[in-house]
């Protein structure tokens, strides 16, 4: 049972070293479409035995919610703002993939260190971790601002494997209520990002500094 | 303790009502006033009564702040600071519902009020509380309110600029407490009061440094004084008088209980409080009387009075570090007195100056004048409080002031450091009690006396009735505390007690009721001689009525009320002789001609310390911040990425 949670894991940390070399929005939204239903799957395959009911349900919701409705929502939101078809990274896809990697290597040492319980996947917390970092990475090193919001699911996807190395199956209300703020928020940004189009006839953050009510040389002497 | 917390929670649940009926003015000030009064009745109780049995009230409530407990504490100093806490706020709040009743419509009342009762109720949680976090929680709770109430008339400018410098004073302030607190909580296990463990050497003096400055930017004395003359103008008049009279104060009431943790004391920090003190005693009074406008006058005044009582603590602490027990008390006891004593005549003060600015649109003294006709009432109870503020018998200022000077005179029987601090107190004290008097002279003067110096002045009314009684209330309190001297040196022993320890000493407080009743005895030998000054008048004068004329003219044909002493030159040889440090600035037209044309001059006093001390500061403070503007650029991913690398830099600092 554990082999095909531990192929999983490998599977995301792919998913992690692929979200930060792809040049495609639409590719990106499937990416982490992609991740976030393994990563709904993983809890069924990481438990002992046969998986409850109430477990199945459960990955059924996030399934369908990371699988369906966001990236269904994150297109739409890219349709409307009318961002075009790439990513506009502000450093170079070989540095990102460097960043990525030495991300993977640093939460490797950091998982080690960590004062955790035992988990009972392997590579489960670096993996979770070098997820968290992939999901920052995206959101500080890309320009549009569809991309924070998948930075913002991505990081999401890694609290949620983090999660999992620590309980197999965690309080359901607990998660309900993480994955309820996740909506609202995916939500939200795709209405902001939509409006921030509408006013500004682009959704480029690195141009959002204007907003800045700091002007230098202006205000300093 | 249980009464202290229901007015604590009538204050905020008033203030909650306030604000949810600020579309209804008059129920606004209904709810803010009632619950302020119903609150300070509800406090006065258990104040008291700690004050005169002596014990300390506690009451530990669990509360998940991390080292943060509910612990309130009501020991006798804290209860001699909530006496006037509540008897002042209680009637500012009667003051405030005529003051305030016509900005309505114009301003926002409700929030008025409920900043307010959130002072209020800041103040009482300030005294009361008896760990760290919860004091810090009701000293920013208190910033916060009071600068919204300065920040009353926002329209304008002065009074945002003064909103600013006190927030920035605030602020500046509320930091140097923090770092206080911590090197206090260093090596105890929670930030209780009780858990704090003595320091010694440097880290005693950086802690007592520290909560110097820190206090001292509340309290005010010179150089921590820049806000409190932009400050108390600004406010609405019973937010100064409660400001001015008690706020302060709790600066004052840090500094001692500080103290209290930081035994035992060097000598240089007594040294530091005296000098601190006696400097702002005489440099307060010296601009107070150069000021132009009342309300900036009496907050010089106050910079005055703080300054008197933290020159009398300083006095206490060099004399008690020598071994001077007995001077020491009556230094410290003087202290506590005069902070009742100022507390309650300065708010009368503040009431004062609001009637008359409310009455005449103006408290420009040049603008004034002949008030003291057309407001007999608010102007007797002006010179009440002034001959308070002079130190002057029967009222009550008299009686602290009388205690510090005999603890200055105690020096005669010591050599060395305690004879010097003894000398310098009372000469100070003395020269500054000399200013005072001038200033307030000038001051009451030009508002009250001779003839209205403009058409605005002349048409003034007398304040309403509740502004009134709460004027009346406090200058009969002053009466009162003046003439029952001796009664209250058993609170204050109780205070003195508990914030000091010195009990040995407190004999001698007691022993100084002697002369305390002597002074109150002729207190009233006094009012009775002015009783019966009256009554012989009127007897005599029965139905006739007294002639108005002319004052002697010098043979003048068309006297103009412009041709009165005005406050400027009443008090023009004093300043030009201590013009050096009041740098006036001056504008005086030169008569070449032998039929002059018309001609104007003015003169200004100068913000000594803002202009030449915090605006330079300032300056090269914006400068070293504009340098490193290239932090805040505006860029969102940025941003973000500072925060992933201060997340992960704990989570590896914590490995």
């Amino acid at each position: 049972m554990h082999t095909f949670a531990e192929l999983t894991i490998v599977f995301i940390i792919l998913m992690d070293l692929a979200l930060a070399v792809t040049g495609s929005l639409s590719s990106c939204i499937r990416l982490v479409a992609l991740q976030g239903v393994v990563a709904g799957v993983l809890p069924l395959l990481a438990g002992h035995g046969a998986p409850h009911l109430r477990a199945v349900a459960f990955a059924a919701v996030i399934i369908s919610l990371k699988g369906v409705i966001f990236p269904w929502l994150l297109m739409r939101a890219r349709d409307r703002s009318g961002a075009g078809k790439d990513v506009e990274p502000l450093i170079s896809y070989p540095a990102s993939i460097m960043l990525c990697l030495g991300a993977f290597i640093a939460s490797s040492w950091l998982g080690s260190r960590l004062p955790l319980p035992e988990a009972n996947v392997a590579w489960i917390v670096p993996a979770s971790l070098a997820t968290i970092f992939t999901g920052f990475l995206l959101i500080t090193t890309r320009r549009k601002a569809i991309t924070q919001v998948l930075g913002y699911l991505v990081i999401e996807n890694g609290i949620y494997i983090f999660g999992l190395a620590l309980f197999v199956e965690q309080p359901m209300m607990v998660e309900l209520a993480i994955l309820l703020d996740v909506f609202v928020a995916v939500f939200v940004m795709g209405i902001a990002i939509f409006h921030i189009s509408r006013e500004f006839d682009h959704i480029d953050t690195a141009e959002l500094s204007e907003l800045s009510d700091w002007r230098r040389g202006e205000y300093g002497k | 303790m249980l009464l202290v917390l229901l007015s604590l929670v009538l204050l905020l649940a008033s203030s909650m009502l306030a604000l949810s009926l600020s579309r209804n003015p008059s129920r606004a000030q209904d709810a803010g006033a009632y619950g302020a009064v119903l609150a300070s009745l509800c406090g006065l109780l258990p104040a008291g009564r700690v004050l005169f049995t002596g014990r300390t009230d506690t009451l530990s409530l669990p509360w998940p702040v991390p080292l943060g407990s509910l612990t309130f504490n009501l020991d006798p100093l804290a209860a001699f600071f909530l006496v006037p806490v509540f008897l002042l706020t209680g009637l500012s709040a009667v003051y405030g519902v005529d003051y305030l009743k016509s900005y309505a419509g114009r301003k926002p009342l409700g929030l008025a009020w409920a900043a307010f009762n959130t002072l209020t109720a800041a103040m009482v949680l300030v005294f009361t509380a008896a760990n760290a976090v919860l004091f810090m929680l009701g000293w920013e709770l208190m910033a916060a309110a009071s600068f919204l109430l300065v920040l009353f008339e926002h329209e304008k400018a002065q009074a945002r600029r003064a909103a600013f410098i006190y927030l920035t004073a605030g602020g500046t302030g509320a930091l140097m407490l923090l770092a206080a607190f911590s090197l206090l909580g260093q090596a105890s296990p929670s930030l209780d009061y009780s858990a704090f463990a003595p320091l010694t050497g440097h880290a005693a003096s950086a802690v007592f440094l520290l909560a110097l400055c820190g206090f001292g930017l509340k309290a005010g004395f010179i150089p921590l004084h820049v806000w409190l003359p932009e400050a108390h103008p600004a406010a609405p008049s019973q937010v100064s008088a409660v400001m001015s009279g008690i706020m302060i104060k709790t600066g004052v009431y840090g500094i001692i209980r500080v103290l209290g943790f930081l035994t035992p004391w060097q000598e240089w920090w007594g040294w530091t409080l005296l000098v601190l003190g006696a400097v702002s005693c005489l440099l307060g009074a010296l601009f107070a009387l150069a000021q132009h406008e009342l309300k900036r006058v009496l907050a010089y005044s106050s910079i005055e009075n703080v300054g008197i009582i933290l020159m009398a603590l300083g006095l206490g602490a060099v004399a008690a570090v020598n071994g001077a027990p007995v001077m020491a008390a009556l230094a410290f006891a003087g202290a506590l007195l005069h902070i009742f004593n100022h507390s309650l005549f300065k708010g009368l003060l503040f009431m004062g100056a609001g009637a008359v600015l409310h009455a005449a649109g103006t408290a420009e003294l040049e603008a004034l004048g002949g008030l003291g006709k057309r407001m007999p009432r608010t102007a007797l109870f002006f010179l009440a409080g002034s001959a308070a503020a002079c130190a002057l018998p029967p009222f009550n200022g008299f009686a602290g002031e009388f205690l510090v000077y005999l603890g200055a005179f105690k020096s005669i029987n010591y050599s060395g450091a305690p004879a010097l601090a003894g000398v310098i107190a009372g000469l100070s004290l003395a020269a500054a009690g000399a200013l005072a008097a001038a200033a307030f002279t000038r001051a009451a003067g030009a508002a009250f006396l001779g003839e209205p110096r403009t058409e605005r002045a002349a048409r003034t009314h007398e304040a309403g009735p509740l502004m009134l009684f709460a004027m009346g209330a406090l200058a009969l309190l002053c009466l009162l505390a003046g003439l029952a001297g001796p009664l209250l040196l058993l609170p204050l022993g109780s205070a003195l007690a508990s914030a000091f320890g010195l009990p040995a000493a407190l004999e001698a407080v007691r022993a100084s009721a002697i002369p305390l009743v002597y002074i109150s005895a002729a207190g009233l030998l006094l009012l009775l001689l002015a009783g019966i000054a009256v009554a012989r008048r009127r007897a005599f004068l029965g139905d006739k009525k007294p002639a108005a004329g002319l004052t002697w003219d010098c043979g003048y044909a068309a006297p103009s009320p412009r041709m009165q002493y005005g406050a400027s030159s009443f008090a023009q040889p004093l300043t030009d002789f201590f013009q050096p440090v009041l740098r006036k600035i001056g504008q005086y037209p030169v008569i070449s001609e032998y039929f002059p044309a018309k001609a104007s001059f003015s003169t200004e006093a100068q913000a000594v310390f803002y202009n030449s001390v915090y605006l330079p500061v300032g300056a090269r403070i914006r400068d070293l911040a504009f340098r490193f503007s290239w932090i805040q650029h505006g860029r969102l991913q940025i941003y973000i990425m500072y925060i992933v690398v201060t997340l992960i830099a704990l989570l590896l600092w914590k490995l």
